[in-house]
């Protein structure tokens, strides 16, 4: 059964309909799998192969009954920050363990109106807070291109899942690049829609004016498919858009000649792998042999989005995260006074990265900082967000790397909050600004490490990245199941 | 920008985290290192531009209609709680008594 895991979503679909295989059969295949891997990989928190068998069960009768939408009786993993009625989500951290929501996020209840089977929660960063999933409370996740390196972060198990055929899709959040690093990391396709684009109620909150949630999948049709279902107007998030959802799938397949596509010279700076350079601008050469035509811009406050983003984003992490005090949900600890047991709640369920975040925002925000952090940052951001309506006079889409190195070993950044922030260096820009940003893996490096193309569109227009990725994936052999052979699973760590 | 641990242990209370010793000298050095880093945002001169509060224009950012609907039932919002009395979640006294 090993080959349905390498079919598209629309190859598996096709197959549910004509009788081929059952939901239940693909489902069984997927959960094989994953136990097969999950010792070496490590992409889920925990495994719902009760759920997964029933779901599936309830797909096979409606995909009988026919007129089933196109998801219907697909594996798909979410990361374990979206809560799920039922299932265990704990967030990556230890204060919330054994927490059972009582409610499906949005997200969660599209994707089973369209009959999704759910195979597992997956691994991330504590909070999200990480590029490396190494600040789990719960385990490491290794990249399956190569064990000893990260599969970057923070939505790391999500990318894993559906790298190593666990899961056809998954779903991720980005903040900061928390879809678009691990995507890249992880030879597969990842979304950041337009901030607005997605609901994030029942998504645990980390920075509410930067968070959106986003697909991950083994190839850019696929990806649109997903985003298709998740997109749109929920009362319940007012930050979302009542826009109408374009077909993205539609998209694939139109013609990219004419697109101007700009390079930012801002995105190809000392420091960056060499292997990562070679792979973005063949891939620039290889859209342009397609008929986009390639424009050199400048971004120029680029340099300033990560000390942007590192005051922004913890002040709004202090916030959201004062909720957790093991009162409600979580693990409660003793304390003499009622300020005392919050202390020791927060203390003791809390990691490291986490605290250090929840501290800088506290003191960003503290009497006598706020306008020199907080303000200050805020402004900045404004310069950052013209760059782009700038660039988006003369271009249609951005192209740039995702991350400035391939996966890098575990435990290599972890006790250094400064250079891991380093990590998201290509990502941060096109948060602060609220665009899509899209990952397309280019190729690899020299120890077959993926290396992944960005691209980063106007607000709203996902449909013209879904384009240029497909064009680009079509006319390269990038995403082929043959390049998953590089997955080096159950070999020497 | 030099944090000290006296700063630290401030901070801590104020976001109500409780940190080992060895927490508050190891904090103390990272913080300062990301302080330091993000000090680079004054090199920019910003007096007449705008601050952004959202990523985009927040399109949808209106309210709904307020008509009544079904809320969860008390039962399942208690479940995850560690101490429940009579329907209701039970915390420690807020007010101390004073002898």
């Amino acid at each position: 059964m090993g080959d349905l895991l390498h079919l598209t979503i629309d190859e598996a679909a096709a197959g549910l309909r004509r009788g081929d295989f059952t939901s239940a059969e693909l489902t069984e295949a997927a959960l094989a799998r994953a136990e097969a891997v999950e010792p070496d990989i490590g992409s889920f928190i925990l495994a719902t192969p009760d759920e997964a068998r029933a779901m599936a069960k309830a797909a096979d009768a409606r995909l009988k009954a026919g007129d089933a939408p196109l998801l219907c009786g697909i594996p798909g993993a979410i990361k374990d920050l979206i809560c799920t009625r039922g299932v265990q989500t704990t967030a990556g951290s230890r204060i919330l363990e054994g927490y059972r929501p009582i409610y499906d996020a949005e997200v969660i209840r599209r994707l089973k109106a369209d009959g999704f089977v759910l195979v597992g929660k997956s691994n991330l960063d504590e909070f999200a807070m990480g590029s490396s999933c190494e600040t789990s409370a719960y385990h490491l996740t290794r990249n399956p291109f190569a064990l000893d390196c990260v599969p970057g972060g923070s939505s790391g198990g999500s990318a894993t899942a559906v790298a190593a055929d666990e899961a056809f899709f998954s779903l991720g959040t980005d903040t900061g690049g928390s879809i678009r690093q691990p995507a890249s990391l992880c030879g597969v396709v990842g979304m950041k829609p337009t901030y607005g684009r997605v609901s994030r109620w029942g998504v645990i909150a980390m920075a509410s004016s930067l968070d959106q949630v986003g697909p991950f999948a083994r190839n850019v049709k696929d990806c649109a498919t997903v985003l298709e279902c998740l997109a749109g107007r929920d009362e319940h998030d007012s930050t979302s858009s009542p826009r109408p959802v374009p077909s993205y799938r539609e998209a694939c397949g139109q013609d990219v000649k004419g697109l101007r596509v700009g390079v930012p010279r801002e995105y190809f700076i000392d420091g960056m792998e060499p292997a990562v350079e070679q792979a973005v601008r063949a891939a620039i050469a290889q859209l342009a042999s397609l008929g986009a035509e390639p424009v050199e811009i400048s971004l120029p406050h680029t340099d300033y989005a990560l000390p942007t983003y590192y005051v922004i984003m913890p002040c709004e992490v202090s916030a959201n995260l004062a909720r957790f005090d093991g009162i409600r949900y979580g693990v409660p600890r003793p304390g003499g006074t009622m300020w005392e047991a919050y202390s020791n709640a927060r203390g003791l369920g809390f990691g490291a990265e986490v605290k250090r975040r929840i501290m800088l925002g506290t003191y960003a925000l503290s009497a006598g900082y706020h306008d020199a952090y907080y303000v200050r940052a805020q402004k900045v951001r404004t310069l950052i967000r013209d760059d782009f309506a700038t660039a988006f006079e003369t271009v249609d889409a951005v192209l740039c790397p995702a991350s400035p190195t391939t996966a890098f070993p575990l435990g290599s950044k972890v006790e250094d909050p400064v250079t891991m922030y380093l990590s998201d260096v290509f990502t941060l820009a096109a948060s602060l600004a609220g665009l899509p940003g899209m990952v397309v893996p280019c190729g690899f490096d020299e120890n077959s490490k993926p290396i992944g193309l960005q691209l980063i569109g106007r607000h709203w227009e996902e449909a013209t990245l879904f384009r240029l990725a497909y064009a680009f994936e079509q006319s390269t052999p990038w995403q082929l199941a043959a390049n998953r052979q590089r997955i080096r699973i159950g070999g020497a760590r | 920008m030099q944090l000290s641990r006296e700063e630290v242990t401030r901070i801590a209370w104020l976001a109500r985290l409780a940190l080992s010793e060895e927490e508050t000298t190891r904090f103390a050095g990272q913080l300062s290192g990301v302080l330091a880093h993000v000090q680079r945002l004054a090199e920019l001169n910003v007096d007449d531009i705008e601050p952004t509060a959202m990523a985009a224009e927040a399109e949808g950012n209106v309210v709904r209609a307020d008509v009544p609907r079904p809320a969860s039932p008390q039962d399942e919002i208690l479940a995850n709680a560690a101490d429940t009395e009579a329907g209701a979640f039970r915390v420690r006294a807020i007010l101390e008594e004073t002898a």
